[in-house]
């Protein structure tokens, strides 16, 4: 007996330098508590896993740092600048978190628009050049804009992430052709950040080609988180799957799938 | 002698080092990242670099973020 699994045949994904078998990554924001977050994050298979930089609140009161309960050496920290609106800002808080020691990879965002949460370009691309030149493996958070993400690659970023929709939108995937496009045209991973809602939200990102896919509120917000990041986690395995196999062409008229032959009188 | 740390203006001994301000305030120096008027030091560097009035420290971790 065989098991269809074993016909799927992928290269696991690099990023920087790093190679990661899972093509799922998530975020540490949101949670209900810690537990939920810790089972989350377990079930969802991911390697990498996302951290904000925050003061230290030095009341010591509960709120502490997600590393308690992260194992730094089973996860693999992607520091991320959310929350800034300048280069400038950035760069300031990708830095400190590179002094905390784990690695100098960084999901660099660069906001410019407080309700949409949508990435100020000009401000990204500035932040990318002087991070890369001062080392960093910049995975940068942009828009579905082409050309866009052809000027971060051409800057040194590791990989490029456009949104599926707005942050913690749960809209899931608006433009698939521009997703399709960027992939296409880039040589850097390509993985989908932002705006997921679903298993299904998952699925269809994945089997557009992209090499990956980043969530946090999808899993976070589910009634039940860590039963979302387990199906979060098929989700992105099915949808790449389908993606290497190749879907069918699609047709505007039906084909029958039994003979047209052999019909009764 | 007052500093501010995190956006707060706090008491420290004068002529504190970095290092003696973290232990003042009960945090570990490998939990924190430190920021001195604007300028990272380096863990090692801790000790070395002493506060003056009106300084500003950015004591930051890492939390839950996407």
């Amino acid at each position: 007996m065989t098991t269809a699994v074993e016909t799927i045949r992928d290269e696991p994904l690099t990023i920087g330098g790093r190679t990661f078998q899972s093509r799922l990554m998530v975020g540490t924001g949101k949670y209900p508590d810690m537990d939920t977050m810790v089972r989350a994050i377990d079930a969802s298979g991911a390697e990498i896993v996302t951290v904000a930089v925050r003061r230290v609140n030095l009341d010591r009161s509960k709120e502490s740092s997600v590393l308690h309960f992260l194992d730094p050496k089973k996860t693999f920290l992607l520091a991320n600048t959310a929350g800034c609106y300048t280069a400038a800002d950035a760069i300031r808080y990708a830095r400190l978190a590179r002094e905390a020691g784990f690695n100098d990879f960084v999901k660099l965002e660069v906001i410019g628009d407080e309700e949409t949460l949508l990435p100020d370009v000009a401000g990204l691309l500035e932040a990318a050049k002087v991070l890369v030149q001062e080392g960093f493996k910049v995975l940068a958070y942009t828009n579905e804009d082409l050309v866009t993400a052809l000027r971060l690659e051409d800057t040194g970023c590791a990989a490029v992430m456009p949104l599926a929709s707005p942050i913690g939108s749960g809209l899931g995937l608006l433009n698939p052709f521009s997703v399709r496009t960027i992939k296409r045209r880039l040589h850097v991973p390509v993985i989908v950040d932002a705006g997921v809602g679903t298993a299904s939200d998952a699925c269809v990102t994945m089997e557009q080609g992209v090499d990956g896919i980043l969530m946090n509120t999808a899993i976070a917000a589910a009634q039940d988180p860590a039963a979302m990041a387990q199906a979060m986690r098929l989700a992105t395995i099915a949808g790449r799957a389908a993606f290497l196999a190749g879907r069918m062409p699609r047709r505007e008229v039906a084909m029958p799938s039994s003979p047209t032959k052999g019909m009764l009188d | 002698m007052d500093v501010v740390i995190n956006g707060e203006r706090r008491q420290v001994t004068p002529g504190a080092t970095l290092l003696e301000v973290l232990s003042q305030l009960e945090l570990d120096p490998r939990a924190v990242v430190v920021e001195h008027n604007r300028k990272i030091v380096r863990r090692p560097a801790l000790g070395d670099v002493t506060v003056t009035e009106g300084d500003a420290i950015e004591l930051v971790h890492f939390v839950g973020g996407g």
